[in-house]
């Protein structure tokens, strides 16, 4: 069963990809730069490609209420959002990830309000960091079209039953041409067999989903989601050895490290900034430079022991962030630091914010960033990297 | 499928629960205040019976006798503040 390679737009191929998966209720509200994604699945439906019902909502919030719904009834759901929407979403998405649902959904990432941006940030997806959401990080759009079968595959498996997120860097990968392998039908079902619900809301048998519980159960009812999370690390690995098994590619796992073996320098980063990154460590190990990478592919739940031991030989790492926790530092940052920490590893971590808002980073920025957490010096605070200090206002009015 | 669900006892996979729920979890353990059903100059209006949010007072109209389920009864005084002949008082709950 040869596939073939096509030029595709990200959001296309997502959205054929998905179909392949066989959802079969889909609910999405347009946002940019998701529409694409949802705006094609709904075509799909419409041709007749895709047996799914594609639910047209008032909201995000209605979406996720929706794919919330069916996937209680047992069936296959998937939606695709953004930014503001996906924070619309997140009400719902705690109850999903509660009530142990395996939805899937598409994270085009995109800044959040305000100032109003449409461009590429990753504050959106890690606003819902801690709602027991499964999150995956595209580099590419193979990754991101792949990383669809395995977000189904892991969610669904009964060790895990949790929500999962593609993460695709808005318009860097929705909206990019790349040739792109579609997952070929037969492969894909082969892969991904229909969904067999455990428990599903049936009329016959009436039951409440995340139902009340009083303060001697509440507690033990929400840790058991961070238990099936950190079960999901192994899921995942073994479902990504399977996927490549099937397909013959490494789209999944926790983590890729790429020249970072013996690299005294590691940099930290998920996303499409990596293919950049990756360009700039080719260039330092051309000259002599022991810098290496390591790319966060599931960055919830945190692949603790993966990034340790990818970790544990450098002198010196950055994290390179398109997020920022306001009033405290990064949001991945603290959690490198809280790995190597309770490892016993004092390696100095250097954490910088380089872009929010779609703000571009050339290769010279990465190189910069080398150089400044190989020149020893000790950073006291995160770094909003390059921040334009000649643009900003008085910014205490009146002082 | 009821050995998966949630219980009195047990937790299930998504907190599912069977029907029944609001009858298994007493909500009268809320309770500050109590009513006293004096039954005195009730008129029998049905009108505490009819605006209880929990459904949970009930009598009869022609004997004019009403009274509560005080597993249910959160004391939210809705029957004592519609009773049109004040003929409910809530009194503090001391156990």
């Amino acid at each position: 069963m040869a596939e073939k390679q096509e030029i595709l737009e990200g959001a296309m191929a997502v959205a054929h990809a998905v179909a392949r998966c066989r959802p079969e209720v889909i609910a999405a509200y347009p946002i940019t730069p998701q529409t694409h994604i949802s705006e094609e699945l709904s075509q799909i439906v419409a041709d007749g490609e895709l047996d799914a019902e594609f639910v047209k909502v008032e909201s995000e919030f209605g979406a996720a209420s929706v794919i919330l719904g069916a996937s209680a009834t047992g069936a296959r759901a998937y939606t695709a959002t953004s930014s503001q929407g996906l924070l619309l979403m997140s009400e719902v998405l705690w109850n999903i990830a509660g009530m142990r649902l395996p939805v899937v959904l598409a994270c085009a990432n995109r800044s959040l309000s305000a100032p109003l941006s449409i461009w590429c940030d990753h504050q959106d997806a890690e606003a819902i960091r801690d709602c027991g959401i499964i999150q995956f990080y595209a580099e590419d759009n193979q990754e991101a079209c792949d990383q669809h079968l395995i977000a189904f595959k892991v969610a669904e498996d009964r060790r895990v039953l949790l929500p999962a997120m593609v993460n695709l860097d808005g318009f860097l990968l929705t909206h990019v041409f790349e040739p792109t392998i579609l997952p070929d039908q037969e492969l894909s079902d082969r892969y991904l067999p229909p969904y067999e619900a455990v428990l599903k809301l049936d009329v016959e048998n009436p039951a409440t989903f995340g139902a009340f519980t009083e303060p001697d159960k509440c507690m033990e009812g929400r840790w058991m989601i961070h238990d099936a999370c950190m079960r999901s690390i192994g899921v995942i690995e073994e479902m990504s050895a399977e996927f490549e098994k099937v397909f013959g590619r490494p789209s999944g796992g926790l983590i890729e490290e790429y020249q970072s073996d013996d690299a005294e320098t590691i940099l930290i980063a998920k996303g499409s900034l990596c293919g950049t990154i990756k360009d700039v460590v080719d260039d330092l190990r051309d000259a002599g430079h022991k810098v290496g990478l390591v790319r966060i592919k599931t960055y919830r739940p945190w692949p603790t022991a993966a990034v340790l031991k990818a970790l544990s030989g450098a002198k010196q790492i950055a994290v390179i962030e398109r997020g920022a926790s306001f009033g405290a530092g990064g949001i991945m940052t603290p959690e490198v630091k809280e790995t190597l920490y309770d490892a016993g590893l004092a390696i100095p971590v250097h954490g910088f914010c380089v872009q929010l808002g779609g703000r571009e980073v050339p290769p010279d920025g990465i190189r910069e960033i080398v150089e400044r957490a190989e020149s020893g010096e000790k950073q006291k605070v995160y770094e909003y990297f390059r921040l334009r200090k000649e643009i900003l206002p008085e910014l205490v009015p009146g002082a | 499928m009821t050995d998966k669900l949630l219980s009195m006892e047990k937790l299930s996979i998504g907190c599912v629960a069977p029907p029944g729920g609001s009858v298994v979890n007493k909500t009268g353990a809320w309770r500050t205040l109590i009513p006293v059903f004096k039954q005195e100059d009730c008129i029998g209006c049905r009108a505490c019976e009819l605006v209880c949010p929990e459904g949970c007072v009930f009598g009869n109209p022609k004997e004019k006798k009403f009274t509560f389920d005080p597993d249910y009864c959160k004391g939210c005084g809705m029957c004592a503040t519609e009773c049109p002949v004040d003929d409910i008082d809530m009194v503090r709950e001391e156990k």
